[in-house]
Protein backbone atom coordinates (compact mmCIF):
# COMPACT_ATOMS: atom_id res chain seq x y z
CA UNK A 1 0.00 0.00 0.00
CA UNK A 2 1.10 3.47 -0.68
CA UNK A 3 0.21 5.63 1.35
CA UNK A 4 1.21 7.47 4.21
CA UNK A 5 0.13 10.32 6.67
CA UNK A 6 2.52 13.20 7.18
CA UNK A 7 2.87 17.14 8.62
CA UNK A 8 3.30 19.96 6.26
CA UNK A 9 6.83 21.51 7.18
CA UNK A 10 6.95 24.42 4.16
CA UNK A 11 7.50 25.38 0.97
CA UNK A 12 11.04 26.63 -0.45
CA UNK A 13 13.14 25.36 -3.77
CA UNK A 14 15.82 22.72 -4.79
CA UNK A 15 17.92 22.41 -8.08
CA UNK A 16 16.86 19.51 -10.61
CA UNK A 17 19.30 17.14 -11.68
CA UNK A 18 19.52 19.98 -15.43
CA UNK A 19 19.74 22.51 -12.60
CA UNK A 20 16.29 23.79 -12.53
CA UNK A 21 14.52 25.22 -10.16
CA UNK A 22 11.89 23.37 -9.16
CA UNK A 23 9.41 24.47 -6.52
CA UNK A 24 8.47 21.97 -3.62
CA UNK A 25 6.46 21.67 -0.62
CA UNK A 26 8.61 19.73 2.06
CA UNK A 27 6.70 17.02 4.45
CA UNK A 28 7.52 15.20 7.36
CA UNK A 29 5.90 11.72 6.82
CA UNK A 30 5.61 9.49 8.98
CA UNK A 31 6.33 6.79 10.73
CA UNK A 32 2.68 5.74 10.37
CA UNK A 33 2.12 2.42 12.60
CA UNK A 34 -0.95 0.26 11.69
CA UNK A 35 -3.17 0.84 14.26
CA UNK A 36 -6.46 -1.35 12.83
CA UNK A 37 -7.03 -3.52 9.94
CA UNK A 38 -10.34 -3.29 8.15
CA UNK A 39 -11.02 -6.59 6.71
CA UNK A 40 -13.92 -7.48 3.94
CA UNK A 41 -15.66 -9.96 5.89
CA UNK A 42 -15.99 -8.26 9.01
CA UNK A 43 -16.19 -4.65 7.77
CA UNK A 44 -17.10 -4.80 4.14
CA UNK A 45 -14.39 -3.61 2.68
CA UNK A 46 -10.28 -4.03 2.93
CA UNK A 47 -9.06 -1.03 4.68
CA UNK A 48 -6.31 0.13 7.25
CA UNK A 49 -6.42 2.91 9.62
CA UNK A 50 -2.71 4.53 10.47
CA UNK A 51 -1.90 6.36 13.19
CA UNK A 52 1.01 9.41 13.07
CA UNK A 53 2.69 11.60 15.24
CA UNK A 54 3.43 11.93 18.95
CA UNK A 55 0.99 13.09 21.67
CA UNK A 56 1.31 13.06 25.53
CA UNK A 57 -0.49 10.25 27.14
CA UNK A 58 -2.64 12.60 29.18
CA UNK A 59 -3.77 14.31 26.10
CA UNK A 60 -5.63 11.70 24.88
CA UNK A 61 -8.58 11.10 25.98
CA UNK A 62 -9.99 8.26 28.19
CA UNK A 63 -11.71 6.11 25.68
CA UNK A 64 -9.36 6.37 23.29
CA UNK A 65 -6.25 5.75 25.42
CA UNK A 66 -8.17 2.57 26.02
CA UNK A 67 -8.26 2.21 22.82
CA UNK A 68 -4.57 2.17 22.02
CA UNK A 69 -4.02 0.20 25.26
CA UNK A 70 -6.32 -2.84 23.98
CA UNK A 71 -3.97 -2.57 20.81
CA UNK A 72 -0.80 -2.33 22.84
CA UNK A 73 0.35 0.89 21.10
CA UNK A 74 1.24 4.19 22.32
CA UNK A 75 -1.16 6.86 21.72
CA UNK A 76 -0.62 8.50 18.41
CA UNK A 77 -2.33 11.82 17.63
CA UNK A 78 -4.23 11.53 14.46
CA UNK A 79 -5.75 8.68 12.81
CA UNK A 80 -6.99 8.15 9.14
CA UNK A 81 -8.04 5.64 7.64
CA UNK A 82 -7.08 4.17 3.68
CA UNK A 83 -8.49 1.69 1.51
CA UNK A 84 -6.43 -1.17 0.89
CA UNK A 85 -6.10 -2.67 -2.64
CA UNK A 86 -7.16 -6.78 -2.69
CA UNK A 87 -4.46 -9.05 -1.51
CA UNK A 88 -2.82 -7.04 0.52
CA UNK A 89 -2.00 -7.81 4.38
CA UNK A 90 -0.66 -5.60 6.93
CA UNK A 91 -0.83 -6.54 10.47
CA UNK A 92 -1.42 -4.31 13.36
CA UNK A 93 1.48 -2.39 15.06
CA UNK A 94 2.97 -2.61 11.41
CA UNK A 95 5.03 1.25 10.91
CA UNK A 96 5.01 2.55 7.52
CA UNK A 97 7.50 4.96 6.22
CA UNK A 98 8.71 7.47 3.52
CA UNK A 99 10.18 4.70 1.67
CA UNK A 100 6.89 3.44 -0.02
CA UNK A 101 7.40 5.64 -1.59
CA UNK A 102 10.76 7.05 -4.48
CA UNK A 103 11.14 10.15 -5.96
CA UNK A 104 9.84 10.20 -9.48
CA UNK A 105 6.64 8.50 -8.07
CA UNK A 106 3.26 10.66 -8.48
CA UNK A 107 0.98 10.99 -5.74
CA UNK A 108 -2.52 12.73 -4.14
CA UNK A 109 -2.10 14.89 -1.58
CA UNK A 110 -5.34 15.62 0.83
CA UNK A 111 -5.45 18.46 3.55
CA UNK A 112 -7.13 20.98 5.35
CA UNK A 113 -6.56 24.18 3.23
CA UNK A 114 -6.20 27.58 4.82
CA UNK A 115 -9.42 29.47 6.13
CA UNK A 116 -10.08 32.47 4.81
CA UNK A 117 -13.54 33.79 7.17
CA UNK A 118 -16.44 35.12 5.07
CA UNK A 119 -14.90 35.89 2.00
CA UNK A 120 -17.06 38.08 -0.82
CA UNK A 121 -17.39 37.33 -4.15
CA UNK A 122 -14.37 38.75 -5.38
CA UNK A 123 -12.23 36.43 -3.58
CA UNK A 124 -14.39 33.21 -3.31
CA UNK A 125 -15.67 33.24 -6.89
CA UNK A 126 -13.23 35.38 -8.82
CA UNK A 127 -15.65 37.89 -9.76
CA UNK A 128 -14.67 40.92 -11.19
CA UNK A 129 -14.32 44.17 -9.50
CA UNK A 130 -16.22 47.70 -10.11
CA UNK A 131 -14.10 50.88 -10.60
CA UNK A 132 -12.43 52.08 -7.45
CA UNK A 133 -12.29 55.87 -7.90
CA UNK A 134 -13.61 58.00 -10.34
CA UNK A 135 -17.14 58.21 -8.72
CA UNK A 136 -17.75 55.09 -8.49
CA UNK A 137 -20.32 53.43 -5.90
CA UNK A 138 -19.56 49.93 -7.13
CA UNK A 139 -16.28 48.28 -5.98
CA UNK A 140 -16.59 44.91 -4.76
CA UNK A 141 -20.39 44.14 -4.77
CA UNK A 142 -21.63 40.61 -6.17
CA UNK A 143 -23.41 42.22 -8.89
CA UNK A 144 -26.76 41.13 -10.27
CA UNK A 145 -28.08 37.71 -9.33
CA UNK A 146 -30.96 36.75 -11.60
CA UNK A 147 -32.91 38.20 -14.30
CA UNK A 148 -35.83 40.24 -13.21
CA UNK A 149 -37.96 37.62 -15.32
CA UNK A 150 -36.55 34.38 -13.53
CA UNK A 151 -38.34 37.19 -10.21
CA UNK A 152 -36.49 34.29 -7.74
CA UNK A 153 -32.22 33.34 -7.21
CA UNK A 154 -31.55 30.13 -8.60
CA UNK A 155 -30.45 27.69 -6.54
CA UNK A 156 -26.50 27.71 -6.69
CA UNK A 157 -25.89 31.20 -7.33
CA UNK A 158 -22.41 32.11 -6.72
CA UNK A 159 -22.39 34.23 -3.24
CA UNK A 160 -20.49 35.43 -0.33
CA UNK A 161 -19.85 32.86 2.49
CA UNK A 162 -17.16 31.04 4.35
CA UNK A 163 -14.20 29.97 2.13
CA UNK A 164 -11.25 27.72 2.75
CA UNK A 165 -10.58 25.54 6.01
CA UNK A 166 -12.01 22.67 4.10
CA UNK A 167 -10.75 19.24 2.62
CA UNK A 168 -9.13 19.53 -0.41
CA UNK A 169 -6.76 17.27 -2.38
CA UNK A 170 -4.61 18.04 -5.03
CA UNK A 171 -3.56 15.15 -7.51
CA UNK A 172 -0.47 14.23 -9.18
CA UNK A 173 1.97 15.65 -7.54
CA UNK A 174 5.56 14.39 -8.68
CA UNK A 175 7.87 12.91 -5.91
CA UNK A 176 10.84 15.48 -5.91
CA UNK A 177 13.29 13.43 -3.51
CA UNK A 178 13.09 11.33 -0.17
CA UNK A 179 14.81 10.96 2.69
CA UNK A 180 14.37 8.10 4.51
CA UNK A 181 16.41 9.03 7.66
CA UNK A 182 14.88 12.25 8.34
CA UNK A 183 11.25 10.78 6.86
CA UNK A 184 11.07 13.63 4.73
CA UNK A 185 9.31 13.81 1.43
CA UNK A 186 9.77 17.22 -0.77
CA UNK A 187 6.88 16.74 -3.26
CA UNK A 188 6.64 19.06 -6.19
CA UNK A 189 4.42 22.35 -6.27
CA UNK A 190 2.33 23.52 -3.79
CA UNK A 191 -0.43 21.39 -1.02
CA UNK A 192 -3.11 22.59 1.05
CA UNK A 193 -2.66 23.85 4.60
CA UNK A 194 -0.83 25.80 7.09
CA UNK A 195 2.68 24.79 7.82
CA UNK A 196 1.87 22.07 10.59
CA UNK A 197 -1.13 20.92 9.09
CA UNK A 198 -2.06 17.09 8.78
CA UNK A 199 -1.75 15.96 5.19
CA UNK A 200 -2.65 12.29 3.49
CA UNK A 201 -0.44 11.47 0.98
CA UNK A 202 -1.54 8.55 -1.66
CA UNK A 203 -0.48 6.99 -4.49
CA UNK A 204 -1.61 9.00 -7.71
CA UNK A 205 -5.28 7.63 -8.78
CA UNK A 206 -4.31 8.00 -12.17
CA UNK B 1 4.36 25.40 22.69
CA UNK B 2 3.30 26.96 19.42
CA UNK B 3 6.54 28.55 18.95
CA UNK B 4 8.66 25.57 19.69
CA UNK B 5 7.08 24.27 17.43
CA UNK B 6 7.73 26.74 14.64
CA UNK B 7 11.16 26.50 15.60
CA UNK B 8 11.66 23.08 14.29
CA UNK B 9 9.29 23.41 11.57
CA UNK B 10 11.96 26.16 10.02
CA UNK B 11 15.23 24.29 10.86
CA UNK B 12 14.31 21.24 8.47
CA UNK B 13 13.18 23.05 5.57
CA UNK B 14 16.45 25.39 6.09
CA UNK B 15 18.60 22.49 6.47
CA UNK B 16 16.93 21.28 3.13
CA UNK B 17 17.85 24.98 1.61
CA UNK B 18 21.33 24.50 3.23
CA UNK B 19 22.48 21.26 1.61
CA UNK B 20 21.17 23.10 -1.78
CA UNK B 21 23.67 26.02 -1.10
CA UNK B 22 27.07 26.66 -2.93
CA UNK B 23 30.56 27.29 -0.86
CA UNK B 24 32.58 28.00 -4.02
CA UNK B 25 30.83 31.54 -4.54
CA UNK B 26 33.29 34.33 -4.02
CA UNK B 27 32.62 37.64 -2.40
CA UNK B 28 30.60 40.00 -4.45
CA UNK B 29 28.73 42.74 -4.39
CA UNK B 30 26.49 45.67 -6.08
CA UNK B 31 29.12 47.82 -8.39
CA UNK B 32 31.26 44.98 -9.14
CA UNK B 33 32.26 44.17 -12.09
CA UNK B 34 31.92 40.44 -12.70
CA UNK B 35 32.10 37.47 -15.31
CA UNK B 36 29.81 34.54 -15.01
CA UNK B 37 30.43 31.53 -16.67
CA UNK B 38 27.26 29.76 -17.27
CA UNK B 39 26.23 26.51 -18.82
CA UNK B 40 24.22 26.27 -21.63
CA UNK B 41 22.65 23.88 -23.40
CA UNK B 42 22.23 24.09 -26.93
CA UNK B 43 21.00 21.60 -28.92
CA UNK B 44 21.36 18.93 -26.70
CA UNK B 45 25.20 19.90 -26.26
CA UNK B 46 26.67 21.80 -23.09
CA UNK B 47 28.19 24.54 -23.35
CA UNK B 48 29.87 27.30 -21.05
CA UNK B 49 28.97 31.00 -21.98
CA UNK B 50 30.58 33.99 -20.57
CA UNK B 51 28.54 36.92 -19.33
CA UNK B 52 30.53 40.56 -18.24
CA UNK B 53 28.95 42.85 -16.33
CA UNK B 54 28.31 45.14 -13.25
CA UNK B 55 26.44 43.74 -10.76
CA UNK B 56 23.39 46.11 -9.88
CA UNK B 57 21.45 43.65 -7.30
CA UNK B 58 21.20 41.48 -5.27
CA UNK B 59 18.27 39.48 -3.71
CA UNK B 60 18.88 37.84 -0.32
CA UNK B 61 16.99 34.89 0.55
CA UNK B 62 18.84 31.66 1.37
CA UNK B 63 19.13 29.14 -1.68
CA UNK B 64 16.53 31.43 -3.42
CA UNK B 65 19.43 34.13 -3.18
CA UNK B 66 19.45 36.16 -7.37
CA UNK B 67 21.89 38.87 -8.39
CA UNK B 68 21.68 40.51 -11.82
CA UNK B 69 24.18 41.73 -14.30
CA UNK B 70 24.11 44.73 -16.73
CA UNK B 71 26.51 45.21 -19.29
CA UNK B 72 25.77 47.52 -22.30
CA UNK B 73 26.46 45.77 -25.34
CA UNK B 74 26.17 47.40 -28.96
CA UNK B 75 24.29 50.19 -27.68
CA UNK B 76 21.52 47.94 -25.85
CA UNK B 77 21.47 47.76 -22.19
CA UNK B 78 21.25 43.67 -21.14
CA UNK B 79 20.67 42.64 -18.10
CA UNK B 80 20.26 38.74 -16.86
CA UNK B 81 19.83 37.45 -13.60
CA UNK B 82 20.98 34.42 -12.16
CA UNK B 83 20.53 32.09 -9.32
CA UNK B 84 23.22 32.45 -6.95
CA UNK B 85 23.48 28.72 -6.29
CA UNK B 86 22.59 27.61 -9.36
CA UNK B 87 24.60 24.65 -10.46
CA UNK B 88 25.11 26.23 -13.89
CA UNK B 89 26.92 28.40 -12.98
CA UNK B 90 30.63 26.87 -13.52
CA UNK B 91 32.11 30.17 -11.65
CA UNK B 92 31.93 33.59 -11.00
CA UNK B 93 34.72 35.68 -11.91
CA UNK B 94 35.24 39.60 -9.95
CA UNK B 95 37.09 41.44 -12.61
CA UNK B 96 36.82 44.86 -10.54
CA UNK B 97 34.81 46.23 -7.49
CA UNK B 98 33.27 49.08 -7.57
CA UNK B 99 32.90 51.90 -4.77
CA UNK B 100 28.61 52.72 -4.50
CA UNK B 101 26.57 54.00 -2.26
CA UNK B 102 23.26 52.32 -2.36
CA UNK B 103 22.66 48.68 -2.41
CA UNK B 104 20.41 48.24 -5.61
CA UNK B 105 21.82 50.42 -8.60
CA UNK B 106 18.99 50.79 -10.80
CA UNK B 107 20.03 54.55 -11.37
CA UNK B 108 22.16 53.19 -13.86
CA UNK B 109 19.63 52.58 -16.09
CA UNK B 110 19.02 56.01 -16.83
CA UNK B 111 22.89 57.00 -17.60
CA UNK B 112 25.59 56.40 -20.45
CA UNK B 113 28.75 57.06 -21.32
CA UNK B 114 31.09 58.52 -18.76
CA UNK B 115 28.39 59.25 -15.93
CA UNK B 116 27.50 55.37 -15.97
CA UNK B 117 30.87 54.77 -15.03
CA UNK B 118 31.45 53.51 -11.21
CA UNK B 119 34.85 54.15 -9.19
CA UNK B 120 37.44 51.57 -8.14
CA UNK B 121 36.69 50.55 -4.58
CA UNK B 122 39.95 51.97 -2.90
CA UNK B 123 42.03 49.05 -0.95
Amino acid sequence: MKAILGKKLGMTQIFDEEGKLVPVTVIEAGPCTVVDVRTPEKHGYAGVQLGFGFVKEQKVSKPLRGYFKKKGLSPLKYLREFRLEEGENLEVGQQIKVDVFKSGDYVDVTGTSIGKGFAGGVKRWNFKRGPMAHGSKYHRGPGSLQSRDAARVFPGRKMPGHLGDERVTVKKLRVVSVDPEKNLLLVHGAVPGTRGSLVMIREASR
Amino acid sequence: MDTRRGVILVNLVRLIEESQMRKDIPDFGPGDQVRVYFKVVEGGRERTQAFDGVVIRRQRGGVRETFTVRRVSYGVGVERTFPLHSPRIERIEVLRRGRVRRAKLFYLRGLSGKSARIAEKKK
